[in-house]
């Protein structure tokens, strides 16, 4: 086993995914499967290779630090399901 | 024969004559719509009102003599690409209802281009997928065989062109998702360097290899699409300050003393004996007409796969951290507190494929598992790279199958997410490599199945892509066939 039932729980908690149990054993049953078929990398000889990062060969993209145009406050939270009051609400943060 | 049969170019050449007009075009698009789409579910949403709007712009600008690339062309856009005011799913229940405020740049540069958008089409969720049913939308069907997946993400996208229900569409390709839903429904499709296009406005799923990209009915159509999307944009500080040629010069070219290269490590075992007839009927057609080809080695083709279903996942475990239910999307009702609301929305907002690439994601780049899964995924990355770019020394293209098998049948794989994963065997590492890749279709099995056939080449070397894919494109002997739908 690569994975347990356990682990499954805790890396659900860091995603922010909630589970219930029987999805939780589907996750570990396939993930392991999966986790178990990545173990072919291990047959490579990686000894000193930078791992690759980047498609293509890059550099840092500079621009001069300039007031652009943006989309506005009612464009930005047009969309959000709480943006009635001008910001971004959520639900209570603080008890 | 019915307009919207015809291609990009014989639609232009009707236009400039007289004998045809972008409405007259656009409606017959929209009966075929109408005629096929309860069977084949090209589309999540059709911008019909607006399209015939942009048809009668277009008619104007072609009778004034100020016609562009695109004037007057009905295309669809994978629902992965935002268009301001129409909504952008991307097949998800969490962007249900997702207006964005900004065109991405390739919707910009065809609007620029005269074009006229049909609609949005379907895809699996996030793009995550190879065969269309992980939509929250309902399966699209293949339309040459309407209890087959048309492949995937770009299903829509591919079913949308083979059912001449839009002249030509974009997709987009993190692993596959042009070039192989493209092969199983007999279309062009081209997946680009990464860095050719922008990738503003793409809805991110694999930021390392994400690629927008034509999906058309001949190589031609691909040429002109390309070059009205290809060039730099400063909103992506990925793509790429690089010259843009105009790729309709390389449609026609002669292909004598081009060297192709035939990975040895692809034609070990796994593919379907009738593709592997049609590819050396492949072979055969290029050689006739002065090709050269050779026998190459990519010795790490084996390991593509894995090494691509740790980094993509991983990379899409953190482009979705956006999905939070603050800003915009989907947020679940009742919560008590900020960390159940988050987890509650997203619980609910994803579908399970989605959630077990998160969750391969998070795993490969938790604490304890970083060096044994992402990291030495990204080593084996650079073999791999290596490998095409010591095989581009040899020869100026690769050949090799798009897929392993024609389209299987709806329902067969999605139970088993690995037998999945597997099926991107051939398409995978152009993605890893960021060269470019092309899927022409290249026959048919016994049963009426599509086949495709993939050519790679080096990084920004689309036109030779384009070279070899047109020179067989018209000289292949393969007959030439409509589905029946």
């Amino acid at each position: 086993m690569k994975i347990t039932v356990q682990e499954v729980g805790y890396v659900a908690h860091l995603a922010r995914l909630d589970m219930e149990e029987d999805e939780k054993e589907t996750f570990t049953s396939q993930l392991n499967n999966i986790l178990q078929y990545m173990e072919i990398l291990n047959g490579v000889d990686t000894e000193g290779v930078q791992p690759m990062t980047h498609a293509i060969s890059q550099s840092n993209v500079f621009r001069e630090d300039e007031e652009g145009k943006s989309i506005g406050v009612e464009r930005a939270l047009a969309n959000a399901p709480d943006g009635d009051m001008g910001f971004f609400g959520v639900p209570r943060i603080i008890e | 024969m019915e307009p919207n049969r015809l291609t990009i170019h014989e639609l232009q050449k009707r236009f400039k004559n007289g004998s045809l007009t972008s409405s007259a075009i656009t409606e017959s698009v929209y009966r075929q719509i109408a005629s096929v789409e309860e069977r084949v579910h090209a589309y999540i949403t059709l911008t019909e009102e607006i399209a015939m709007e942009q048809a009668r712009e277009a008619d104007r600008r072609i009778q004034e003599g100020n016609g562009e690339a695109l004037t007057g062309i009905p295309i669809a856009l994978k629902d992965v690409l935002c268009t301001q005011g129409a909504r952008t799913t991307c097949g998800s229940r969490f962007l249900e209802n997702f207006i964005p405020p900004y065109d991405a740049t390739v919707v910009k540069n065809l609007k620029e281009a005269g074009a006229v958008f049909v609609g949005k089409t379907n895809m699996d969720e996030f793009a995550m997928g190879s065969s269309t049913e992980t939509s929250c939308f309902g399966i699209t069907r293949n339309p040459w065989d309407l209890e087959r997946i048309p492949g995937g993400s770009s299903g829509g996208s591919a079913a949308a062109v083979a059912a001449d229900e839009c002249i030509a569409s974009l997709g987009t390709d993190t692993g596959g998702s042009i070039r192989q839903p493209a092969a199983l429904c007999s279309v062009v499709g081209l997946k680009p360097t990464y860095g050719r296009v922008s990738r503003f406005g793409l809805v991110a799923f694999a930021s390392s290899l994400d690629q927008i990209g034509p999906i058309t009915k001949d190589v031609e159509d691909c040429a002109i699409m390309l070059n009205v999307i290809a060039g730099h944009d400063p909103a992506d500080s990925t793509s790429v300050p690089a010259e843009v040629p105009d790729y309709r010069v390389f449609i026609g070219r002669d292909i004598r003393g081009c060297t192709i290269g035939i990975p040895r490590e692809y034609f070990v075992e796994g593919i379907d004996p009738e593709i592997r007839v049609a590819i050396d009927r492949t072979i055969t057609t290029l050689e006739r007409l002065g090709a050269r080809c050779r026998d190459i080695s990519l010795p790490h083709a084996e390991y593509c796969i894995a090494a691509y279903y740790i980094i993509a996942p991983s990379e899409a475990s953190s482009n979705l951290a956006r999905y939070d239910g603050v800003r915009y999307g989907f947020r679940a009702p009742d919560a008590e507190n900020l960390l159940n609301m988050y987890k509650k929305t997203r619980s609910s907002g994803f579908g399970a494929e989605v959630k077990r690439r998160i969750m391969i994601g998070t795993y490969s780049l938790s604490s304890g598992y970083y060096d044994a899964y992402y990291k030495k995924a990204s080593q084996v990355r650079a073999l791999i790279r290596q490998d095409f770019d010591t095989a581009f020394t040899q020869c100026d293209v690769i050949l090799a199958p798009a897929t392993p098998t024609p389209a299987f049948r709806i329902g067969e794989k999605i139970d088993d997410p690995l037998q999945m994963y597997l099926y991107d065997i051939f398409t995978l590492s152009a993605n890893l490599a960021g060269i470019p890749g092309i899927s022409v279709p290249c026959g048919f099995t016994e049963g009426g199945l599509p086949i495709g056939i993939q050519f790679m080449a080096s990084h920004f070397e689309e036109g030779k892509l384009l070279q070899i894919a047109s020179a067989y494109e018209k000289n292949s002997e393969h007959e030439k066939r409509i589905p029946d739908l």
